[in-house]
């Protein structure tokens, strides 16, 4: 196991030393002059030459790529252009507010997806499981944003159940006042594609040997479903969350956007629209990284839970 | 020699319908997918329509007054729209005390030199008219141009993008796969709408750089599906024969495999389709996706959420139907398409 992880994070530093080339081409040969969006409208050309000169603009390109990595070594990655606040900081206050909504998001839409996709794979042709289907089918074609609009209008502006938008510093507040219509809209939303998905792999299970036999030596049908469907199916169940868990530190942006929650999601979407730069840089591979972390650790995980992968 | 021929010709079997042949009489039985085909096949032409300007060319008019409500609603109440209620009894003769009196009558002259017209402003349209009073319904259909047009370039490149270098991979392995394989686990190792956001950054607004945006994200997954058929494939032996004639590896790659694993190019294409058209309309309401002289979905839905306050909900409603109108057609064609041309996936879902 110890060989494994450390073969992992090994094989990482390639695909690593991929993404900072990525992010620092992108921005150097497509983004538009930095000493110019920093000195602002009125500058004169003496001004953004001085500021070039800071910057070390005017150094060959492998200095800036060396100056480039030694940040992403050291974590030193300056302030921000817009608000002059540290990166770092800025990225360590941040991931708590995505966490507070993704992480029960994640949770509750696991919880009631499984047993509703379940309920529907074993009525499989009835009119529920065609009504279920077309109904998810039409639910997907409509667009997030609508979801979100028209919640946020009729719960929160015109019943009043919950406020608008916000957030306050009491984590406790966050979860059971300002993330609660969030997090509503988002399960309610993602409930109509993964059930469809969920149904598939519970079909493809039932359509399995080992669920007539156990039928045929006469077990009631719960414990056919519960016992022995239901825990072939959790292992596709379980590689489609790890899949999407890398999603939860930027998958909530919309929701940021909308309900005024100062997440990672929103704080990026602000720096592309203040054109600032090292603030998406540094979110782009502090995000990789994580994400590289946390399929690592589903891989391991996945490892426990079934016994027969072999991990290589 | 010719009696060669001639026995070759009696013993070849009659030739089996091929594979595109197969494929169509399958969809055709779809009666689910043959009814999303024509939904798409006539938005479609809508779209062509208003690209080449015959329908929604005009929808920047402002041809009706400020959120005019739709057509069965009736005109809106006088005190919803604000207006002031005309003073009754005569006018106060201000005549001594207003310096300007006595020029008044030289500019109505003035005035009358020059030919204006009034556009009378109408008090209802059939979707409704936004806060400029422009129609809705305009508006829509020249949304779901940009919209869809969007979607479909993007869902081109990337399957371009994503074919070529999957081709690449797969067929030759070793160190071109490799790096390949590098650049692949570059563009995963962050999720995609933090790739897009720095796309988006520096590529700038308009539907160009939307389309470059989504298939620079987008090709990933494609070029999974399509490096996996090619590796299946190059060891083959019909490919092998081809080989073994003298195919060259351009000619292996293209004229003998691709034709063979085109169908997964092709439910993949259309698969991204409705994903992109979503993310368009996203980035589009963030202000990232189309220019502000154009109209998409997105931009609309974005107008429609302050309307929608003001109690103006017919925008939101036009354009939610319309899309989910189409992406709803779109992706259970896109199902009866995988059916038809794989059908070992049939009836899993």
């Amino acid at each position: 196991m110890a060989a494994y992880v450390i073969r992992r994070l090994w094989q990482m530093i390639p695909t690593l030393l991929g993404v900072v080339l990525l992010v620092f081409f992108l921005f150097k040969y497509f983004g538009s002059d930095p000493a110019v969006v920093l000195a602002g409208q009125n500058a004169s050309a003496d001004q953004i030459e001085a500021i070039r000169e800071q910057l070390g603009l005017n150094e060959p390109t492998y200095v800036q790529l060396g100056i480039f990595l030694k940040q992403i070594a050291t974590f030193n990655w300056g302030n921000s252009w817009a608000t002059h606040e540290a990166i770092s900081h800025l990225f360590a206050t941040r991931l708590p507010a995505t966490l507070t909504v993704m992480l029960p998001i994640i949770v509750l839409q696991t919880v009631l997806a499984v047993p509703f996709a379940m309920l529907v794979a074993y009525m499989r042709g009835s009119l529920v499981d065609r009504s279920v289907m077309v109904g998810a089918t039409l639910m997907v074609s409509i667009s997030l944003l609508v979801y979100v609009i028209v919640f946020q209008y009729v719960f929160a502006f015109r019943l009043g159940w919950f406020p608008v938008q916000g957030w306050s510093n009491s984590f406790w507040t966050n979860l059971t006042t300002y993330s609660v219509l969030p997090i509503i809209v988002q399960v309610v939303v993602a409930l109509a594609p993964y059930t469809r998905l969920y149904r598939t792999f519970f079909l493809d299970e039932i359509g399995h040997d080992y669920v007539r036999t156990a039928r045929a030596k006469g077990l009631s049908e719960q414990v056919v479903m519960f016992k022995h469907v239901l825990r072939n199916a959790l292992i596709p169940i379980m590689t489609n969350i790890s899949a999407s868990l890398p999603g939860i530190l930027v998958g909530s942006f919309l929701l940021e956007v909308f309900f005024s929650i100062p997440g990672l999601g929103r704080e990026i979407l602000l720096a592309v629209n203040r054109n600032d730069y090292p603030v998406i840089q540094a979110f782009a591979i502090y995000i990789a990284v994580l994400t590289m972390l946390i399929n690592l650790a589903t891989d391991i995980l996945y490892k426990l839970v079934d016994p027969r992968v072999v991990l290589k | 020699m010719t009696a060669a021929v001639i026995a070759r010709d009696k013993i070849a079997p009659a030739r089996g319908q091929g594979v595109w042949a197969a494929s169509w009489r399958r969809l055709r039985a779809d009666r689910v997918g043959m009814g999303a085909m024509v939904v798409v096949v006539v938005s479609l032409l809508v779209v062509l329509a208003t690209g080449l300007g015959l329908v929604g060319a005009h929808w920047q008019d402002e041809v009706a007054v400020p959120n005019a409500p739709p057509g069965f609603m009736g005109p809106a109440p006088a005190e919803a729209v604000g207006a002031i209620a005309e003073p009754k009894g005569p006018n106060v003769d201000l005549t001594d005390i207003d310096p300007l009196a006595p020029k008044y009558k030289e500019w109505a002259e003035r005035a009358k030199q020059y030919k204006t017209v009034e556009h009378p402003k109408e008090e209802t349209r059939i979707f409704g008219a936004d806060r400029l009073g422009r129609d809705v319904l305009q508006k829509a259909l020249k949304g779901a141009e940009v919209s869809i047009m969007v979607g479909l370039l993007a869902a081109l490149v990337a399957t371009l993008i994503g074919t070529v270098l999957g081709a690449l991979s797969g067929f030759y392995g070793g160190k071109v796969g490799d790096l390949l394989e590098w650049i692949y686990n570059v563009f995963t190792a962050m999720p995609d709408i933090l790739l897009i956001f720095a796309f988006a950054a520096v590529f700038g607004r308009g539907v160009l750089p939307v389309v470059l945006i989504l298939a620079l994200t987008g090709w990933t997954g494609i070029y999974r599906q399509i490096r996996a058929e090619f590796i299946k494939h190059s060891v083959r032996e019909y490919v092998r024969s081809a080989e073994a004639i003298g195919a060259s590896k351009a000619s292996r790659m293209f004229k003998h495999i691709l034709p063979n694993v085109s169908h997964v190019a092709l439910v993949q294409l259309s698969m991204h389709v409705v994903g992109f058209i979503k993310y368009e309309v996203i980035l589009s309401y963030l202000g990232l996706g189309v220019r502000v002289d154009q109209v998409s979905w997105g931009t609309m839905l974005s107008e429609s959420q302050a309307e929608l306050i003001l109690g103006y909900w017919w925008q939101l409603v036009a354009v939610t139907a319309m899309m989910a109108v189409f992406v709803t057609a779109f992706s259970l064609f896109t199902d009866a398409l995988r059916d038809a041309l794989d059908p070992k996936l049939r009836g899993l879902e």
